[in-house]
């Protein structure tokens, strides 16, 4: 039996589709306030040949907790299985790892976007006592102002060519046209131009938008890990060795000081 | 107050991944190198919160370079467990455990959610259960209180408040704060602080790494636009503008 843990994330359909190329499913969750050590315990305590989660925050953190109280391997964001033969993504998908997962029961979590949904069917919601390990007390509301970054149908975005804090000024313009949410390179956010949370990248948001636009960023995979989930990439960059190349759609070669404000003009213009 | 904070040595990957010709590793004969954006985070935590920051590492000789790193911004000692290879989660987990036994008990571990480079999201949580301390993970704001630490996690336009009795394991990510940068001073003061090095025994992997692998399809060929007018136009094919 293949026990998959479900929750509201769209994540959990798509390990609900990986997991049943694997066995009989039984999907499972759970009810109350998230206490991972607790669920944790719960999801152990069934009799699976796999257990199997999304590769979310929550799906990660439960399976390493299973790994824990089991004494047992985990593997996490994995693309592919075959027998005791996973491929796990590294490097926030720049990369990829082929190992040997021994053990048993098998315990994954299945890479978020690389499988296609699937129907959940049935879900059984297991019983977690409280054991007094730490929980979620309360959730805080963030007033957001503006479109988030994460669910943003265009996100333009500004790295190191931007130059200074003052120069977003332009990224902003282009973004309030599109009504795009704004974001920005590691660079960015080291130096203090904008806040973390605009940050696209392995430790950053990963976005979804359609199309994403990439201003004097030069393309690191850190940044490129966060951006891939975009369906086009628009980069704008002097640089036409630029690394930001090899994973954009479409290449504007020039200066984001005079390429950005032109643009923003040309749909002014078309608008009227 | 006695925070330990475990990080890991990482190569600064810049644009494009090559691999090593045995595919076990990434090519580093042109890369630098540093600890885990989440770590740096951590450290710098450890040094605000104050007290002594202990700050420990599994890796190569030349991992050393990185824990001086960060007793240059002001962590005051160095652990390095040193290895020869990579050694998958649980063992490394294993091998922290050991190291922390051996140690007068602390209050604080933190660890970053999950490392650059491996990313298997578990090393802290393992260190945790084996020391049966509570966890809690993927953090950006911690405050310490009197025998207790308060804790917040983004969760997607809202923040999950969490609390756990010290001593605690916790696991942070990048936007915790913003890490500073070692002073000449500092680093020169880093040069002369202990650094323990122990070489732990390494036991069967049981997610054992056999290959590594550059995914395909990461050399597209860009349309070039021109100018403005192309932009607009192809902004109005994908329907966005």
């Amino acid at each position: 039996m293949i026990l998959v843990y479900v929750d509201s994330d769209e994540l959990s359909a798509q390990a609900v589709g990986f997991a049943r190329t694997l066995g009989d499913l039984h999907a499972v969750t759970f009810a109350g306030p998230y206490q991972p050590t607790a669920w944790a315990k719960a999801l152990a305590a069934q009799d699976a040949d796999a257990i199997v989660a999304a590769g979310s925050d929550r799906g990660n953190e439960l399976l390493a907790h299973v790994g824990a109280i089991l004494d047992q391997p985990f593997a996490a964001n994995v693309i592919a299985i075959d027998g005791d033969m996973v491929t796990r993504v590294r490097w926030g998908g720049s990369l990829l790892e082929e190992a040997r997962l021994h053990g048993a029961p098998k315990l994954l979590t299945v890479a978020p976007h690389t499988q296609p949904a699937a129907e959940i069917g049935d879900v059984e919601t297991l019983d977690a006592p409280d054991d007094g390990s730490p929980k979620v007390l309360e959730r805080v509301e963030e007033s957001s102002g503006g479109v988030s970054l994460r669910d943003a149908k265009v996100v333009v975005s500004g790295g190191r060519g931007v130059g200074s804090a003052e120069g977003f000024a332009i990224i902003e313009e282009l973004a309030g046209l599109l009504g795009a949410a704004v974001g920005c390179s590691r660079v960015v956010t080291s130096a203090g131009w904008r806040p973390h949370a605009d940050q696209v990248g392995q430790t950053g948001t990963k976005i979804s938008a359609d199309l994403y636009v990439a201003c004097g960023i030069s393309g690191a995979t850190q940044h490129i890990a966060g951006a891939k989930g975009a369906k086009k990439i628009l980069a704008i960059n002097t640089d036409p060795e630029a690394p930001i190349f090899a994973s954009a759609d479409y290449a504007v070669i020039g200066d984001l000081h005079e390429v950005v404000p032109a643009i923003s003009a040309e749909l002014k213009r078309v608008r009227g | 107050m006695r925070t330990l904070v475990c990080v890991k040595r990482v190569p600064m990957t810049g644009g494009k991944m090559v691999l090593t010709a045995d595919g076990q590793a990434l090519e580093t004969k042109h890369l630098g190198f540093t600890i885990s954006p989440h770590e740096e985070c951590a450290v710098e935590e450890a040094v605000r919160i104050g007290g002594e920051v202990v700050v420990l590492t599994l890796g190569p000789a030349e991992a050393e370079e990185q824990l001086r790193d960060c007793m240059a911004i002001g962590a005051d000692r160095g652990i390095l467990l040193k290895t020869s290879e990579e050694w998958d989660a649980q063992s490394t987990a294993g091998a922290i455990v050991d190291a922390i036994r051996g140690e007068e008990a602390f209050d604080l571990i933190l660890f970053g959610n999950e490392s650059a480079d491996a990313a298997g999201f578990q090393v802290g949580i393992r260190v945790a259960h084996a020391l049966g301390l509570p966890v809690v993970t993927g953090l950006k704001k911690i405050e310490v209180g009197e025998g207790r630490v308060r804790c917040e996690r983004d969760v997607g336009g809202a923040r999950d408040v969490y609390e756990a009795p010290l001593p605690a394991v916790l696991t942070v990510l990048e936007g915790l704060n913003l890490p500073r940068y070692p002073s000449v001073p500092g680093r020169l003061r880093a040069k002369s602080k202990p650094l323990a090095v122990v070489e732990p025994a390494r036991p069967e992997q049981k997610l054992e790494k056999l290959r590594l692998v550059v995914p395909e399809g990461q050399g597209k060929q860009a349309e070039v636009l021109e100018d403005a007018a192309q932009v607009v136009a192809v902004m109005q094919s994908l329907g966005v503008a």
